[in-house]
C-alpha cells in the first residue's frame, strides 16, 4: 500500500519518456498523457482515503533510513493537495487537445508539449510528497524546468519577452533555495523534515530564525508573496491559454504549500507572526488594488491571483487548527476556481480575438454557455455566498478574530476589503466583456498597439464568427462543475480539512510515519 | 566545527561578484552570474560538510570520514545547474534572433500605466465614455 505513494512521480516520468519516443503521433501521445493522468488521479484517491483512515503514508526511496535517504510522505494535506492538482492537470490536459489546432500553430513544436506537460506533473507530485528539503529542491526545479519550456512554447517574441522575467526571477528563487538547504544542512546535519522537526528545536533561537527566513524568501517567491510578487502578472498573461491556467492554478500554490509544511513542521512557535500577518495583509490589498486598474482579462485574474495567495497566507499566519483548516480549504477552492477563469479567458481569446477589454463585448448574447461558465467562478472567486470561496474566507475571518489581537483584525478588515475589490474587478469584467454592446468592430489597428500577443491575435480573429469548440468547452464545464461540487460538498471537505489542520498542529504523526515510533 | 576561512572568503567572492551580474540586463550576464552564484552555493556546501582531509567513505572504519551528503547534493545541484544554463542559454540566442539583443524587458503593460499617469490620463477602464483614449496611447510612437 504504501509503495503507492511513488506512483504519482515515478509514472509522468515513464509517460514523458513514451511521449518522447512517440513524437511522431500525436494520437498515441495524447492516449499515454491522458492514461497516465487518469492513473495518477485514481492513485491519488486511494491515497487520500488512506492517509485519512490510517495516517500519513511514508515510503523510504532505495531502502536508506529517513535521514540520509530520500521519503516520500502522503498525510491528509499532501494527499489532498495532490488529488486536486492532478485532476485540474487532467482537466487542462484535455482542454489543450481542443485548443490545439488553434493555439499551437504549425511552426511549434507540439510533440514537445506532451512530454513537458506530465515532466511539470511529476514535479508538482514530488513536490507535495517530498519529506526532506533536498528533495523537495529537485520537485521544485524538475517544475520550474519545464515550466520554462512551457511558458516560451513556440518562442515568439512576447514569450521569449516574457519567459526571460519569469526565469530570472525562479533563478535566484531557486539558488536561494539551495543556499538555505546549505545552511539547514551546517546547522542540523540532516535535511530530513521529520528529523528536522526535532533538531531545529535544539538550535539557538537567531540560527532558527536564519533558517526560517531563508525558507520564507525563497517560498514566498514561488508563492509571489507582496513584495516578492511583481513578476507574476507581467509572465503568465503571455503563455498559451492552457499553460497560464495550469501555472495558475498549481505553482503558486506549490509555493503556498512548501510555507505551510515548512512553518507547521519546522518552526511551529514562530516569531515571525506578525511579518506573516502583514506579509498577507499587503498581499491583498496591493495584489487587487493592481487588478482593478488592468483592462484586459488575463491581467486582471493575474492580479487576483497575486492578491489571493494573501487569504492562505492569513491562514498560516495565524496558525490556529482552524485557521489552517481555512487556508487549506482556501487553497483547495482557489486552484479549482482561478484555473477555470483563466481557460474561460482563452475560451473568450478564441471567441473574439482578444482579451481586451476595450475590444470585448456583447458576450452574453453572443455566446450565453461561455457566460455562465466565466459568471458562477468569477462570483465563486470574489466570495458571494454560498459558494466555497465564501465558506473559506468565513473560516479565515473566524480564525482571525478568534486571534483577536489588532493586527489579526485589521489582517480580517483587509481580506474584507479585498474581497469586496476582488467583486468589483469582477463585476467590471463583466460589464465590459459579457453586458456592455462591442463598440468597435474594426480593430486592426488598435490591435498593434495594445496587443501583447503578437501573430497570435491576428490568426485567431479569423476563428471569430465559430461556436466554441466541445473539446475545450468540455473540460472547462469539468471544471466548472468541480468548484461548484466544492461548495456543495463544502461540509465533509472542511471536516476533512479540519483533521489534516489537527495532524499539522500536533507533528507526530508525520514525524512517526517518517522515523517509526523507536526514535 | 571548525570552518576553513578561506572557503567562506571564496564563497563571499563568488557570490558577491554572481549578485552584481545578475543585476545586469543582459540575459548572457545574468547566466553567468547565476553559475558563479551556483558554485559559490556548491563550495558552501562542502563546508557544510565539515572539515577538510577526512578519507573518502570507504568500507567499515572507526576513524572519521568525509560526509558524502553534501557531496550527493553539490553534484545533484551542479547538474541542476548545467540544465538550466543550457536552456537560458538557447533563450538568449533566440531573443537576440528576435530582437538583436538579450536584455531583459520591461512590462509593457507597466510602461503604458507609467505613461498614462505621467500624461495625468485615466485608465482605459475608469471612464466608460470616452474609450477613445486608450487608442490614442497606444498609437502613441513615444
Amino acid at each position: 500500500m504504501n509503495q503507492l505513494v511513488l506512483v504519482p512521480v515515478i509514472l509522468p516520468l515513464l509517460g514523458a519518456g513514451l511521449c518522447l519516443v512517440l513524437g511522431r503521433s500525436a494520437r498515441a501521445q495524447r492516449v499515454v498523457s491522458v492514461a497516465v493522468l487518469a492513473i495518477v488521479v485514481a492513485t491519488a484517491v486511494v491515497l487520500l482515503v488512506h492517509a485519512d483512515r490510517h495516517g500519513p503514508q511514508a515510503v523510504h526511496v532505495g531502502g536508506w533510513p529517513a535521514d540520509i535517504g530520500i521519503s516520500l510522505v502522503a498525510d491528509r494535506l499532501a494527499s489532498l493537495m495532490l488529488l486536486v492538482s492532478t485532476v485540474v492537470t487532467l482537466c487542462v490536459l484535455l482542454y489543450s487537445f481542443g485548443q490545439g489546432i488553434v493555439e499551437f500553430g504549425r511552426d511549434t513544436p507540439l510533440s514537445v508539449f506532451h512530454p513537458t506537460y506530465l515532466v511539470l506533473s511529476a514535479g508538482v507530485s514530488n513536490a507535495f510528497l517530498s519529506g526532506d528539503l533536498f528533495n523537495l529542491f529537485v520537485g521544485f526545479e524538475v517544475l520550474l524546468a519545464s515550466s520554462y519550456v512551457l511558458i516560451t512554447l513556440g518562442g515568439t517574441d512576447a514569450r521569449v519577452r516574457a519567459g526571460t522575467i519569469y526565469i530570472v526571477v525562479s533563478l535566484v528563487s531557486s539558488i536561494i533555495f539551495l543556499l538555505s538547504i546549505a545552511c539547514v544542512y551546517a546547522a542540523t546535519g540532516t535535511v530530513d523534515l521529520a528529523s528536522l522537526a526535532d533538531r531545529i528545536q535544539d538550535l539557538p533561537p537567531d540560527v532558527a530564525r536564519v533558517l526560517q527566513l531563508l525558507l520564507l524568501v525563497t517560498f514566498s517567491i514561488k508563492a509571489a508573496v507582496f513584495p516578492l510578487s511583481a513578476w507574476l502578472p507581467d509572465s503568465y498573461p503571455t503563455a498559451p491559454a492552457p499553460v497560464t491556467a495550469v501555472f495558475a492554478g498549481l505553482l503558486t500554490k506549490v509555493g503556498i504549500y512548501a510555507i505551510v509544511r515548512t512553518q507547521t513542521l519546522l518552526f511551529p512557535d514562530s516569531d515571525l507572526r506578525t511579518l506573516l500577518l502583514w506579509a498577507a495583509t499587503l498581499t491583498m490589498v496591493i495584489g487587487i488594488l493592481g487588478a482593478v486598474a488592468q483592462s484586459d482579462v488575463k491581467r486582471v485574474l493575474s492580479f487576483t491571483l497575486v492578491s489571493h495567495i494573501g487569504f492562505m497566507l492569513l491562514g498560516v499566519a495565524l496558525a490556529s487548527p482552524l485557521g489552517l483548516a481555512g487556508a487549506i480549504f482556501y487553497i483547495v477552492h482557489h486552484i479549482t476556481v482561478q484555473t477555470v477563469l483563466f481557460l474561460v479567458a482563452g475560451l473568450i481569446e478564441y471567441r473574439s480575438g482578444s482579451t481586451n477589454l476595450d475590444r470585448l463585448g456583447g458576450l452574453a448574447r453572443a455566446a450565453p454557455v461561455l457566460s455562465v461558465m466565466f459568471f458562477v467562478p468569477a462570483m465563486n472567486l470574489a466570495g458571494i455566498p454560498p459558494f466555497s470561496g465564501f465558506l473559506g474566507k468565513l473560516a479565515l475571518a473566524q480564525a482571525g478574530i478568534a486571534a483577536g489581537d489588532w493586527l489579526a483584525i485589521l489582517a480580517v478588515a483587509a481580506s474584507i476589503a479585498t474581497s469586496l475589490l476582488t467583486l468589483y474587478a469582477i463585476a467590471k469584467v463583466w460589464n465590459r466583456a459579457f453586458w456592455q454592446p462591442a463598440e468597435d468592430a474594426d480593430d486592426d489597428e488598435s490591435s498593434a498597439a495594445g496587443s501583447m500577443h503578437g501573430r497570435g491575435v491576428g490568426l485567431q480573429a479569423v476563428a471569430e464568427k465559430q461556436r466554441l469548440p466541445l473539446g475545450m468547452a468540455l473540460p472547462t464545464l469539468a471544471l466548472v462543475l468541480v468548484s461548484v461540487g466544492l461548495t456543495v460538498a463544502a461540509g465533509p471537505l472542511f471536516s476533512y480539512t479540519e483533521r489534516a489542520a489537527d495532524e499539522l498542529v500536533q507533528r507526530t504523526p508525520y514525524v512517526t510515519a517518517v522515523l517509526g515510533d523507536d526514535r | 566545527m571548525s570552518v576553513n576561512v578561506v572557503l567562506v572568503v571564496v564563497v563571499g567572492v563568488l557570490v558577491g561578484c554572481g549578485v552584481t551580474l545578475v543585476l545586469e540586463r543582459s540575459l548572457t550576464r545574468i547566466l553567468v552570474g547565476f553559475v558563479l552564484i551556483g558554485n559559490g552555493v556548491n563550495v558552501l556546501f562542502l563546508i557544510a560538510s565539515g572539515a577538510a582531509g577526512s578519507p573518502p567513505l570507504i568500507g567499515a572504519s572507526d576513524d572519521p570520514m568525509s560526509d558524502p551528503l553534501p557531496q550527493a547534493m553539490a553534484l545533484t545541484a551542479i547538474v541542476i545547474t548545467l540544465g538550466v544554463t543550457a536552456f537560458g542559454l538557447a533563450l538568449a540566442y533566440r531573443s537576440w534572433q528576435l530582437f538583436g539583443h538579450d536584455d531583459v524587458q520591461d512590462d509593457l503593460e507597466d510602461d503604458l500605466v507609467r505613461r498614462r499617469a505621467e500624461l495625468d490620463d485615466t485608465s482605459a477602464t475608469f471612464d466608460e465614455a470616452d474609450t477613445d483614449v486608450p487608442d490614442e496611447e497606444g498609437s502613441d510612437p513615444a
